[in-house]
């Protein structure tokens, strides 16, 4: 098989060979260099680990009423960031998978990273709702099994799609960011001794890197990348259902779906980058993770932050068009009423300033991706707040609407969703390979040698 | 001889274990495996090996999908009925998301475990593990192996064989 060898070279900066890859990729996992800094850092995570324990130990206590929510604001920041953290889940698969089949070198230095990122995204994300059923010591009800009350999951309903997309999709994205890792951890098992070889080699299941066994592994590689595409369009269009099929003004509109599938990988961009950015300077990992990179990710996030635009413009056209009183009165409340200051930082945020990436000169800045990527991620979940809670503030009559604002524990849990997020991906980071070696070394083996 | 589990040659880059492969199939050796940091190119091809796990992943999709298209069915207009807005009760088009992500979940599973199974693992020892050299398989050296079960295999003679692919080393494999 020939590949496309003038394209694969420019992803690496350096001549590196195949020992070198490894040294500084599998280096960089316990390296004496970061192990200071990543101390603090994990302490850090952990007290955010805790407070998510004290918040999750509150809603199992006192139950949901500790939370902002009251009639008519049922959902409040709770699913705002279920929808946030799902949305940051689909970069991580867009990576791995779609530009997989689309045959990019460069999603090789990035992909384990970014399916990390999806993993832990989605156990956040995860907690939310079923912290949200008021009685979550029953999420099990989800379940379809049978029991001795004879009932069944209503599988007409769209919270009930919703547990079968993200159960599906945690459990896919977990197979197949562990099948990508049984090879790195056959490496880390032969570079190391004793009792962490014996963990390492446990975990690599007896990996030998035999010629039959890498073609069924890429084979499977391949086929699950083809089933976790399908998961990038349909998980955040079976969210969207969610709201869509309800009557809400706001809520009820055709656009949702492809609308949440593009925010969801805008902002899914955004948190690659805000992580990629400072991680690969930590551990050194420029070479691998370079500025060509990151403009790559920012010509993504550009992509998909447009069409987000058209869905915000779609929106306010088909609440206009619609003729509906209630739809016009949102509109005018998001244009000039009382969601206005949300609502133009929100454009200001998700549509304006990522309009700078047209230009290389800002795609080439990591300073200025960094900055932008935050301000996404904070544009994103504001803009989940509007569509959640502003909707169901606004209610169909002047009468049925309210007022929501979290509580302490609203925000506890989701400080402590952070750092349960940041303590995984520091785990991840200090203990197996950031980037996959297996795929690092293809790239590495088919770049053009000097001379040859 | 009964102390030998096959032959291990030693080769620094991957065009050379592809060469020997080839090179090991004309000379009519069968029980032949290749070891390397990373999947190469052509050497599948080279070994007349072509997976058939996507085989699998289709058969196992249809079928969880199916059952979970036909168990919703049963559910809601048999076992246990709900006037849902007027919907008649084998609502079939609510039934499809469901179904899709149970398809995709019976087909990744079945793909994953489909995969180590067929490959003979987990299986956390092996007799190549003691091979000192063998170590760098998942760094940056390949190998070419030749069981003792081929029915040409003769020590010395796969030893020589070997031995004119220009290996960096021939390693015994202890049974």
């Amino acid at each position: 098989m020939i590949r496309r060898i003038d394209r694969t070279g420019r992803w690496v900066d350096g001549e590196p060979d195949l020992a070198a890859v490894d040294d500084l990729v599998a280096g960089a996992v316990r390296s004496p260099r970061t192990r200071r800094s990543w101390l603090v850092a994990a302490a850090l995570a952990g007290l955010g680990v805790l407070a998510l324990a004290l918040a999750v130990f509150g809603v199992f206590w006192w139950y949901v009423g500790i939370w902002g929510v009251d009639t008519p604001v049922y959902w409040g920041i709770a699913i705002t960031s279920f929808v946030w953290w799902v949305g940051i889940a689909h970069a991580g698969t867009l990576i791995s998978a779609i530009l997989l089949l689309a045959e990019q070198p460069w999603r090789r230095s990035i992909n384990r990273f970014a399916e990390a990122m999806t993993l832990f995204a989605i156990a956040c994300a995860g907690m939310y709702p079923l912290l949200h059923l008021g009685r979550p010591e029953l999420f099990y009800w989800l379940l379809p099994y049978p029991n001795t009350y004879g009932y069944w999951p209503q599988f007409l309903s769209p919270l009930v799609w919703d547990f079968f997309a993200i159960a599906t999709y945690g459990t896919v994205s977990l197979m197949f960011w562990y099948v990508g890792l049984v090879p790195d951890l056959a490496t880390m098992r032969d570079r190391s001794t004793g009792l962490r070889a014996r963990v390492y080699g446990l975990f690599a299941l007896g990996w030998r890197g035999s010629a039959r066994h890498w073609e069924r592994h890429q084979t499977a590689y391949l086929l699950l990348a083809g089933l976790a595409t399908t998961l990038v369009v349909s998980v955040h269009t079976i969210v969207s259902f969610d709201f869509a099929v309800a009557q809400l003004p706001g809520w009820h509109t055709t656009v949702f779906p492809p609308y949440f599938v593009a925010g969801a990988i805008f902002s899914g961009f955004a948190m690659v980058l805000t992580l990629l950015i400072p991680v690969r300077a930590w551990l050194g990992l420029q070479s691998f993770v370079t500025a060509r990179h990151l403009d790559y990710c920012a010509r993504l996030m550009l992509t998909a932050g447009l069409v987000v635009a058209y869905g915000y413009a779609a929106e306010l056209f088909f609440g206009w068009y619609s003729g509906d009183p209630h739809e016009r009165e949102l509109v005018a409340s998001h244009l000039h009423g009382r969601s206005a200051p949300l609502f133009w930082l929100i454009v200001g945020l998700n549509v304006v300033l990522p309009q700078s990436l047209w230009w290389r000169g800002a795609r080439r800045s990591t300073a200025w991706l960094f900055g932008l990527s935050i301000a996404v991620n904070l544009g994103m979940w504001l803009e989940r707040w509007l569509i959640v809670i502003s909707s169901l503030e606004h209610g169909l009559l002047p009468t049925t609407g309210g007022d929501y604002w979290p509580t302490f524990w609203d925000w506890l849990t989701l400080v402590g969703t952070l750092g349960f997020f940041a303590f995984f991906m520091l785990l991840f980071l200090r203990f197996v390979p950031a980037i996959a070696l297996y795929e690092l070394r293809e790239l590495v083996a088919d770049r053009p040698r000097r001379g040859a | 001889m009964s102390g030998l589990r096959g032959l291990l040659a030693e080769f620094v880059g991957a065009g050379d274990v592809l060469a020997a492969t080839r090179a090991a199939r004309r000379a009519g050796y069968v029980a032949l495996d290749v070891f390397s940091p990373y999947p190469v190119a052509g050497v599948a091809e080279a070994l007349a090996f072509r997976s058939r796990l996507s085989r699998v992943t289709f058969v196992a999709g249809l079928l969880g999908g199916a059952a979970m298209f036909l168990f919703q069915g049963w559910v809601h207009a048999i076992d246990w009925q709900l006037d849902i807005g007027g919907r008649r009760p084998f609502a079939a088009p609510a039934f499809i998301v469901p179904t899709f992500e149970v398809t995709i979940l019976a087909a990744a599973l079945a793909t994953v475990f489909a995969m180590f199974i067929r490959n003979g693992l987990p299986r956390l020892h092996h007799p190549l593990f003691s091979v000192p050299a063998f170590e760098r398989a998942s760094r940056d050296r390949f190998f070419l192996f030749i069981g003792a079960d081929d029915p040409k295999f003769a020590a010395p003679a796969v030893r020589t064989f070997l031995a004119s692919l220009a290996p960096l080393e021939v390693h015994d494999v202890p049974r």
